[in-house]
């Protein structure tokens, strides 16, 4: 689904990591490990498309991708049903109702509210339910169990495991905290600076 | 890496984030008014500063409300993809897979539903507070209805350079006030040509093609200075 070598992202003329490589076929998790600063984020935005890699390759996707980073692309002027809608309007995608959505990511009591009222954990659900909206096929979850309640870790365990079994495949970045349970899991130990 | 639209039809997602920055003007009404009270502050200014005098008035009618126009529309432009920038929604454009020049498009039209068609609107109350004579308000008003949305593209350019700045507002102005200086020259050329009865048609011709080559350039220059602010 995603195959990828040698990206390198330079920061400054400096590389941010080493040289990263790696195939991720359907029903796989990549779990991107290492420590703070060692450039995470930054390989999860490369593969988002948002930066450009200084040097190596990245095939070409089909079936759409979904991201969640640190900043969670919610507004804060409308409320949790309206935010979906709006993905999923734009988008193009109707498969599944938002309220449906909503209910499967417990927000169903402030569907109603703006954003703007939500404690962080919420948002980050809503941010979790728009992947279910987007319906592609590759998510980028940049670390996604900050912020959330042992319940919404156990969501994001079974939306993952729902995801991944059905075909879908992950690039999951964390700095190790709690791993997702999945067979397929690839672990992948990100390292800073440039190749040794 | 290239991705590609889930599913659906470009004109969807068009009028999706119309609709969207329509309704989040009118959440954020205080912002909504904010230019258009300034636009009425500055040019009510003027016959307080200047003096009532009918003609003297009349005559620098068409520059004053003009130059008040294109402050106001510069005080309104920072917020033309701010928050979306500052807020994660922007990178979430371009990971949807849909032009970032669609995007850029809709949010400038949304942008001139919002900050210059109550320029327009508000321009006959304008004229009256300046004396302007009655049988050049037509030509104003035309003038306002070609030039604001010149302004509002020509201005999405800017904000795409200078978003990633903190205080990218500041330099915003520097950076756009001299791109619009041909639109103030035109556009108060044909309203007073039209207030001395001389022909003025040429100067809206040209705001016309001026409109027309900014809407078909500016939003590909907006998306590309956006794209390298993300980066």
């Amino acid at each position: 689904m995603l195959s990828v070598s040698d990206i390198v992202f330079e920061r400054y003329f400096q590389p941010v990591f080493q040289p990263v490589s790696f195939e991720l076929k359907g029903s796989e998790l990549l779990l991107v490990t290492g420590a703070n600063g060692c450039g995470k984020t930054t390989l999860i935005r490369v593969l988002a498309g948002i930066l450009h890699p200084s040097a190596g390759k990245i095939g070409d996707l089909t079936g759409g991708m979904a991201y969640v980073g640190h900043y969670l692309g919610i507004k804060d002027d409308l409320s949790v049903l309206e935010n979906l809608r709006f993905i999923r309007d734009f988008l193009g995608t109707s498969n599944r109702s938002c309220s449906e959505l909503i209910r499967h990511v417990g927000l169903t009591r402030v569907a109603e509210q703006q954003a703007r009222t939500l404690s962080a954990g919420q948002r980050k659900r809503c941010a979790l339910a728009r992947l279910l909206v987007s319906e592609a096929k590759l998510w980028l979850l940049d670390e996604p169990y900050s912020n959330l309640d042992q319940e919404g870790v156990e969501l994001v365990d079974r939306m993952l495991s729902d995801h991944l079994g059905a075909g879908g495949a992950c690039v999951l970045a964390t700095h190790g905290a709690h791993r997702p349970d999945w067979a397929g899991t690839i672990d992948y130990h990100l390292v800073s600076g440039a190749a040794t | 890496m290239k991705a590609e639209p889930v599913s659906g039809s470009l004109s969807r997602a068009f009028f999706a984030l119309l609709r969207r920055d329509l309704l989040l003007a009118f959440r954020r009404r205080t912002e909504l008014l904010f230019p258009v009270i300034f636009l009425l502050v500055v040019v009510s200014l003027f016959p307080l500063g200047i003096g009532p005098g009918p003609q003297l008035l009349a005559r620098i009618a068409p520059g004053v409300i003009w130059i008040a126009a294109l402050l106001a529309t510069v005080i309104s432009l920072d917020g033309l993809f701010r928050s979306d920038f500052e807020d994660g929604t922007m990178e979430q454009f371009v990971i949807s897979g849909h032009p970032l020049t669609l995007i850029s498009l809709a949010k400038i039209v949304a942008h001139w539903l919002v900050a210059g068609l109550p320029i327009v609107l508000l321009s006959p109350l304008l004229a009256l507070w300046m004396n302007l004579p009655t049988e050049s308000l037509g030509v104003m008003m035309l003038t306002l209805v070609l030039g604001t949305p010149i302004l509002s593209l020509i201005g999405s350019i800017g904000v795409g350079l200078t978003i990633s700045l903190k205080r990218g507002g500041q330099l915003l102005s520097l950076l756009v006030f001299p791109l619009y200086v041909p639109i103030l020259i035109i556009a108060t050329a044909a309203v007073m040509a039209s207030s001395d009865a001389l022909p003025y048609t040429q100067f809206l011709g040209l705001l016309l093609a001026g409109l027309i080559t900014s809407l078909t350039l500016a939003p590909f220059a907006a998306a590309a200075a956006l794209k390298i602010s993300l980066s």
